[in-house]
């Protein structure tokens, strides 16, 4: 057992390097896999190889630190829906429900056309900050609201509809046409800005998201048939809702922050994951990750493909990935079950 | 091994729900909880299960305070079924019975052999052994009642809490459930709806009114005439039979005043 576990592992990082690589040899100029290859070997232990110093900047400053992000990100998202969807007992359920990715456009709005914080604050630091200022508002009012799980549900779509409003406020009454584009552009997910430091912030939180889920898997599985009796086996529920919930707002805010608002990964690569080994978290959450992880280096690839000469925002291409792959394997699911 | 509760109270908001109810279960019985809906049944076990702690007074496992007992701890002594517990997820019945394990399980002590044969015996108990690794969802009523009790008995409590068990369920699998539950070798607490079947399984009966417990005793001393008047407001017989067992035949059509006025008055 232990054995399998392991080869699971290690499977998965040799599919995610080799997805990363590949990543990184796709552009505008392709350069080689073993151009690509000795450019990371250059990088992390001095290795001496002759690479055509353009390459090498392309491939390590702009392909490579963009890839990782797609990764981090793509994972992130997934495990907080799969986490998500399990608490709330809701299939539907959504990193975004918390309403994080609403609270986060606003904040980014507020910084670039209203010029809140007069120049000190970033794009990022300001979505991350309405981002937590959203989450705060859900969180109080499904609190107030009562305590099922249907609750933080509705609050997060009264606190979605609230941000998104008080967003397209701000962009109508004060945005130019110019600013409005680059808006949308970045509410759609981009990640053309991404380099190094943002690989930095965005790896590191997702590492602890998984580890934190993993943690937690068990007291997962307990939720299967709600929260009672997730409590009657023994789970602390509570603890558990603030710890998980808390994890997940964390990696979305940051994740939002870097690349805007990504939809479809968090809502349904932990569905298409449950096709293949269930609902066991111990086997879900890193699959999850996995997936979405992949799922989003391939689109962030051929959102920089597909229109010559043009980027496309990668949540465009997402859905029009996602929605028609998913529905496929739903219905071929639907088939095998 | 006792389970306890010392002038509990339970409210949700201002309304109290559950008032002043003191109650001893008493090793290896099989006690029944009746009333009429919304008499605080549900509640009351939910705090006797250590789910809810009480708003005033104290639930004890063995003497103890419950919250001082921890849940995992809770969770090795008292097993709980809920009212038609249901999942969406795509689970088997061997995956629903192994979260019985779960207060048992942590990193230092992983699942192993030994949880796979606890898991085995308590589906061989509740006669659902082939039928292991059927999916959830293609369960009729009453198996997925019996895998409930197998989970329930996979945390190896001492005490099986279970709350209205037989609901839903056709007449043949409502007997059925009651008799397996009544041949385990543990103290039962039991919500049950039918008094005939509170009658015929339970060795004492607690009978609640209005969040209050009015009266608890041997079947033939709660099952009265006036009782049944009074609390559930209908008129009935109550048949002894050679058994020692009581049963009762209700009489419809003969005097509904009663039961309009106790509407009335609700």
């Amino acid at each position: 057992m232990i054995g399998l576990r392991t080869s699971a592992v290690l499977s998965a990082l040799v599919l995610l390097t080799l997805a990363l690589a590949f990543a990184a040899t796709i552009g505008e100029t392709s350069i080689p896999v073993k151009t690509v290859f000795d450019t990371i070997a250059n990088h992390l232990w001095n290795a001496g190889h002759a690479v055509d110093p353009i390459d090498a900047g392309i491939i390590w400053n702009y392909r490579l630190s963009r890839a990782v992000v797609a990764a981090s990100c793509g994972a992130a998202l997934a495990l907080s829906g799969a986490v998500l969807q399990a608490l709330l007992r809701n299939s539907l359920a959504d990193p975004y429900l918390l309403g994080i990715s609403a609270g986060a456009s606003t904040g980014a709005v507020s910084v670039a056309i209203l010029g809140v914080g007069a120049g000190m604050l970033g794009l990022s630091l300001g979505a991350f900050i309405g981002s937590v200022v959203a989450f705060a508002f859900v969180a109080l009012l499904s609190l107030q609201a009562g305590r099922g799980t249907g609750a933080i549900i509705l609050a997060g779509i009264a606190g979605a509809q609230l941000f998104n409003a008080v967003t397209s406020f701000i962009v109508t009454k004060s945005a130019s046409a110019e600013e409005a584009r680059g808006i949308m552009f970045w509410l759609l997910g981009n990640l053309s800005g991404v380099r190094w430091p943002d690989a930095g912030l965005a790896l590191p939180i997702t590492l602890l998201g998984l580890i934190v889920c993993l943690w937690h898997a068990r007291a997962l599985d307990a939720f299967t048939f709600g929260r009672d009796s997730a409590a009657s086996l023994g789970v602390p529920v509570r603890r558990v809702y603030v710890i998980l919930i808390g994890v997940s707002a964390l990696m979305t805010a940051v994740m939002v922050s870097i690349v805007g608002s990504i939809g479809f990964v968090g809502l349904v690569i932990p569905h298409a994951a449950r096709l293949f080994v269930g609902t066991r978290h111990g086997l879900l959450l890193p699959l999850s990750a996995v997936i979405g992880a992949l799922f989003l280096v391939g689109a962030d690839v051929v959102s920089r493909v597909i229109v010559p000469g043009q980027v496309l925002p990668i949540g465009v291409i997402t859905a029009l990935i996602g929605a028609p792959s998913f529905a496929l394997i739903l219905c071929h699911g639907r088939v095998l079950r | 091994m006792t389970l306890e509760l010392r002038d509990v109270g339970w409210s949700v908001g201002f309304k109290k729900i559950v008032q002043d109810v003191s109650l001893r279960v008493e090793p290896g019985e099989f006690l029944g909880l009746i009333g009429p809906n919304g008499s605080g049944k549900t509640s009351l076990m939910s705090v006797l299960a250590g789910l809810r702690p009480p708003t005033i007074g104290t639930a004890l496992l063995d003497g103890q305070p419950m919250k001082r007992v921890g849940r995992r701890t809770l969770a090795g002594r008292i097993g709980f079924v809920e009212q038609q517990a249901d999942t969406i997820d795509r689970i088997t019945v061997r995956e629903a019975v192994s979260l019985g394990r779960t207060p048992y399980l942590s990193l230092l002590s992983p699942w192993s052999a030994g949880d796979d044969a606890i898991v085995a015996d308590a589906l061989d108990r509740v006669a659902m052994g082939d039928m292991a690794d059927r999916m959830w969802q293609t369960l009729s009523g009453g198996e997925k009642q019996r895998v409930h009790i197998a989970r329930a008995l996979a945390q190896q409590p001492d005490f099986l809490l279970l709350d209205e068990p037989t609901n839903h369920l056709d007449i043949r699998h409502q007997l059925g459930l009651l008799e397996l539950v009544h041949s385990l070798p543990l103290t039962v607490v039991a919500a049950l709806h039918d008094l005939n079947h509170a009658a015929q399984f339970c060795d004492r009966i607690a009978m609640m009114d209005g969040g209050r417990l009015i009266a608890i005793g041997t079947p033939t001393e709660i099952l009265t005439v006036d009782n049944l008047h009074r609390v559930f407001g209908v008129n009935a017989d109550i048949e002894h039979g050679l058994d020692g067992r009581c049963h009762i035949r209700y009489r419809v059509g003969v005097d509904v005043s009663v039961a309009d006025k106790k509407d009335r008055v609700a």
